[in-house]
C-alpha cells in the first residue's frame, strides 16, 4: 500500500564554505495518514536538515533517495508547490520580514495556496474574520496581525505566529521543527492545542523536539531517534520518556 | 567652434543657440560656450553620460501635438490614482502649457513663463551647464505663488512628453514655486510621456519663513526619453522643504536637487526611490548646504536595480562654518536583482562647523534567500515572493511621502514596473 509519506534512503549534503558536508546518510521513514511522529536526537544529527529538505530549501543537495508524498515525487516540486500540496514547515527560527504586514502576508499565502488548490480566494473581510478568530484561539494579541511579520516578536510570539500560519493554511502534513523550544508551559500548551485541533484521519505531523514536555500535550504515535544522519531506532511513546530520563548516550552506543 | 570632445553634446543645439537675445539668455549661451555640456570628465557627471541624447540635432518641439495621445497620458496617470483627478492641475505638453487639459487652482496664483518670463535668482545660469541650457532655450513653465499664511492645498504639475517618430527635439521648461511666510503647498510633479525626447526642466523654489512645501516628483518619462531635472530650493527660517523623487521610466533619468538652508531652524528632506531595469540609467544627485545654525537635513534614497540597469547616487552635505548645531542624516541603499545591475554611490560630507551631528551610510545587497524561501514555503510563488520583498524594501521610504494620493501614485507606478519586469 502506498504510504502517506515515504522517505527512502535519503542522502543530502550542504556546501559549507566550499566544503561539501554530508548531513543525511540514508534516512528511511514512513508516516501513515492520521499519525503524529516524533524525531528526537542529539544536536547536529540532521533533524533540521531533514525538515528543510522536505520543505524544499535549495541550499541542500539531495544526492540519492526519494520522498513520496501522497503519491507524488516531493523532491521534484518547488517549495510553493509542496505548500499547495499540503506540506507545512513550522520553522525553528521563524524569519523576520521587515516591511511586510503580517495580515497581508497571511492573506497572500492563504490565497496563493487556495488558488493552487482550485479553491476560491478569500476577500479582505472574510480573511480578517478568519485570521482574528484563529489568532484569538491561539491567545495572540490582536495587534500581531498589524505588525510586520515576526519583526520585534518575542520567541514565543514567533512560534505562535507559525502555528497561526499552520492553522490558516490547513496542511495535511505539518513538520514542527523545535516549535516548543524556548516556550513557557502556557505557550507550549497553546502550540500543542494548535496541532491537536488539526488532528484528523487525513492529517499527519512530524514533530522535532528535545523534550518530553510537549509530548504530554501532544500524544504521539511513534518516536524515532536520529543520529549521524540516519534513523537509528523507532518505538512507541514510551521511548520518549526513556530518552528524557536516560539521555541519548545509551541508544547511540547500542547503535554503533 | 563647438567640438563634441571638449563641449560634450552641445553641438546638438548649435543652431538654436545662435542669435539669442536678452541679457540672461546671452549670458547663459556664453557660459555654455565656455564650459560646454558635461562629459564624464566633469566630476559631477562622472557616473552619468549624456550619450543617451543621441547624435541628431535637437530642435524645438512642433507647435501642434497629438491631442488624443496627450489625453491618454493624462488619463493613464489619473487612472493609476483616481483621487488625483479632483485636484487642480497644470498640464504641459512638450514643455508648453496646455490650457485645455489644465484645471487652475483657486488658492494659488499661477502665471506662465511664456507670458512673463522670470529666470529667478537661485539658479544662476553659470552654475550648471544644463541650467544654462534651460535658461537659453526655456519657452514656458509654471510660476506658482502662495501668499503669506495661505494653505494652497495640493496641486498637480503634469508634464507630458510626446515623442514623434523621425523627429528629435527637446524642451526646457522653467518653473518657479514661491511660498511666502507661513504658506503651505503640496506640489505633485508628474513627468510622463511616450517615445523619445529630451526633457530638461529647471525648478526654482523659495520657501519663506515658517512655510512648508511638500514636493513629490515622479519620473515616468517615455521609454526612449531623457529626463534631466534640476531643482534649486532656498529655505528660510523655520521653513520646510520636504521633497521626494521617484525614478521609474525613461532611458536616462537624473534628478538633481540643490537645497540651501539659509536661515536658522529650517529643514529639508531630499528622499527618493529608483526602480530601474533593462539598460536604464537613473541618477539622484543632491547638494544640501547648511548655511545657518540649527537646521536639519534628512535624506533616504533606495534603489532597486534589475537587468543591466545602473543607479547613481551622489549626495553632498556641505556644512558651512556658521552652521553650528546642524543635524544631518543621509542614507543610500541599493537592492541589486541581477548580477549585471550596478549602483555607483558617492556620499560626501564637507563640514566646516565644529559642533554638528552628521551621519551617513550606504548599503548594497541582494534579495535575502531565507526570506524568499520562507515566503515560498507558505505557498507564495517565487515571482510574487520577490515582488513582496522588493515592495517591503521600499515601503518605509515611500512612507516618507506625506500626501496620501502622491504616495499611492508612487506605489501604483512601482507595482506596474514590477509587473512589467516579471513579464519581460
Amino acid at each position: 500500500m502506498s504510504q502517506f509519506l515515504e522517505i527512502s534512503g535519503l542522502n543530502a549534503r550542504i556546501d559549507a564554505d566550499g566544503q561539501e558536508k554530508q548531513i543525511l546518510r540514508g534516512v528511511d521513514l514512513s508516516i501513515p495518514p492520521g499519525e503524529v511522529h516524533v524525531i528526537m536526537g542529539p544536536n547536529g544529527s540532521g533533524k533540521s536538515t531533514l525538515s528543510y529538505v522536505l520543505a524544499g530549501r535549495d541550499d541542500y543537495e539531495v544526492t540519492s533517495g526519494s520522498v513520496q508524498f501522497q503519491g507524488q515525487d516531493l523532491l521534484a516540486m518547488e517549495p510553493e508547490e509542496r505548500a499547495a500540496a499540503g506540506l507545512f514547515l513550522a520553522f525553528q527560527s521563524p524569519v523576520e520580514l521587515p516591511g511586510v504586514n503580517n495580515a497581508n502576508f497571511l492573506r497572500t499565502a492563504i490565497n496563493a495556496v487556495r488558488r493552487a488548490r482550485g479553491q476560491e480566494e478569500l476577500d479582505a473581510v472574510a480573511f480578517l474574520k478568519l485570521a482574528r478568530e484563529a489568532a484569538k484561539t491561539l491567545s495572540m494579541a490582536p495587534d500581531m496581525l498589524k505588525r510586520n511579520v515576526n519583526v520585534g516578536f518575542s520567541g514565543g510570539e514567533k512560534k505562535r505566529n507559525e502555528v497561526l500560519q499552520m492553522t490558516l493554511l490547513q496542511p495535511t502534513f505539518a513538520i514542527l521543527d523545535e516549535t516548543d523550544s524556548g516556550l513557557d508551559v502556557d505557550a507550549l500548551r497553546v502550540v500543542a492545542e494548535g496541532v491537536n485541533r488539526l488532528r484528523a484521519p487525513t492529517f499527519s505531523a512530524l514533530v522535532i523536539t528535545h523534550h518530553q514536555k510537549l509530548l504530554d500535550y501532544l500524544v504521539p504515535d511513534r518516536i524515532h531517534v536520529m543520529a549521524k544522519g540516519r534513523i537509528i531506532l523507532s518505538g512507541g511513546p514510551e521511548l520518549a520518556r526513556q530518552i528524557d530520563q536516560e539521555g541519548y548516550a545509551k541508544f547511540l552506543s547500542e547503535a554503533a | 567652434m563647438i567640438s563634441p570632445d571638449r563641449n560634450g553634446p552641445l553641438n546638438l543645439f548649435t543652431s538654436r543657440l545662435e542669435g539669442i537675445t536678452g541679457a540672461e539668455r546671452q549670458q547663459a549661451v556664453a557660459a555654455l560656450q565656455r564650459a560646454g555640456l558635461p562629459t564624464r570628465r566633469v566630476e559631477a557627471w562622472k557616473y552619468t553620460a549624456l550619450r543617451a541624447l543621441g547624435q541628431s540635432s535637437l530642435s524645438a518641439p512642433a507647435a501642434l501635438y497629438d491631442a488624443k495621445a496627450a489625453r491618454a497620458v493624462l488619463d493613464d496617470v489619473l487612472s493609476a490614482q483616481d483621487s488625483l483627478a479632483s485636484l487642480p492641475r497644470l498640464v504641459f505638453v512638450n514643455g508648453r502649457h496646455a490650457p485645455e487639459l489644465s484645471v487652475l487652482p483657486k488658492a494659488v496664483t499661477v502665471t506662465f513663463f511664456a507670458d512673463t518670463p522670470r529666470f529667478g535668482t537661485a539658479a544662476a545660469p553659470d552654475r550648471d551647464p544644463l541650467v544654462a541650457l534651460n535658461t537659453a532655450l526655456a519657452e514656458d513653465g509654471a510660476q506658482i505663488q502662495v501668499e503669506a499664511g495661505v494653505d494652497g492645498g495640493a496641486l498637480v504639475l503634469l508634464s507630458i512628453g510626446l515623442g514623434v517618430q523621425g523627429s528629435a527635439f527637446s524642451f526646457h521648461p522653467r518653473h518657479a514655486v514661491i511660498l511666502a511666510s507661513d504658506a503651505r503647498l503640496e506640489l505633485i510633479c508628474v513627468q510622463a510621456g511616450q517615445g523619445a525626447y529630451f526633457h530638461n526642466p529647471v525648478t526654482d523654489i523659495s520657501v519663506g519663513s515658517g512655510a512648508a512645501l511638500e514636493h513629490v516628483t515622479l519620473q515616468l518619462e517615455g521609454a526612449e526619453a531623457v529626463g534631466l531635472g534640476t531643482v534649486y530650493a532656498d529655505v528660510a527660517s523655520e521653513g520646510v522643504y520636504d521633497s521626494f523623487a521617484l525614478g521609474v521610466d525613461g532611458l536616462l533619468l537624473r534628478h538633481e536637487v540643490h537645497a540651501r538652508l539659509g536661515a536658522s531652524r529650517a529643514a529639508v528632506h531630499v528622499n527618493g526611490v529608483q526602480r530601474l531595469g533593462g539598460s536604464q540609467v537613473g541618477d539622484m544627485t543632491s547638494v544640501i548646504t547648511h548655511a545657518a545654525p540649527d537646521c536639519i537635513s534628512r535624506q533616504t534614497v533606495r534603489n532597486v536595480l534589475d537587468g543591466h540597469a545602473r543607479g547613481v547616487f551622489q549626495g553632498k552635505v556641505l556644512v558651512e562654518q556658521i552652521a553650528q548645531k546642524t543635524d544631518g542624516y543621509q542614507m543610500n541603499q541599493a537592492l541589486l536583482l541581477s548580477p549585471d545591475a550596478e549602483i555607483d554611490a558617492k556620499p560626501e560630507l564637507e563640514i566646516y562647523a565644529d559642533d554638528v551631528r552628521c551621519s551617513h551610510g550606504a548599503t548594497v545587497g541582494a534579495l535575502d534567500d531565507e526570506q524568499l524561501f520562507y515566503l515560498r514555503s507558505r505557498g507564495v510563488p517565487e515571482a510574487q515572493a520577490r515582488q513582496i520583498l522588493i515592495e517591503a524594501f521600499l515601503d518605509e521610504t515611500l512612507g516618507l511621502i506625506s500626501h496620501a494620493g502622491a504616495q499611492a501614485l508612487c506605489r501604483a507606478m512601482l507595482t506596474r514596473k514590477g509587473a512589467a519586469g516579471e513579464s519581460a
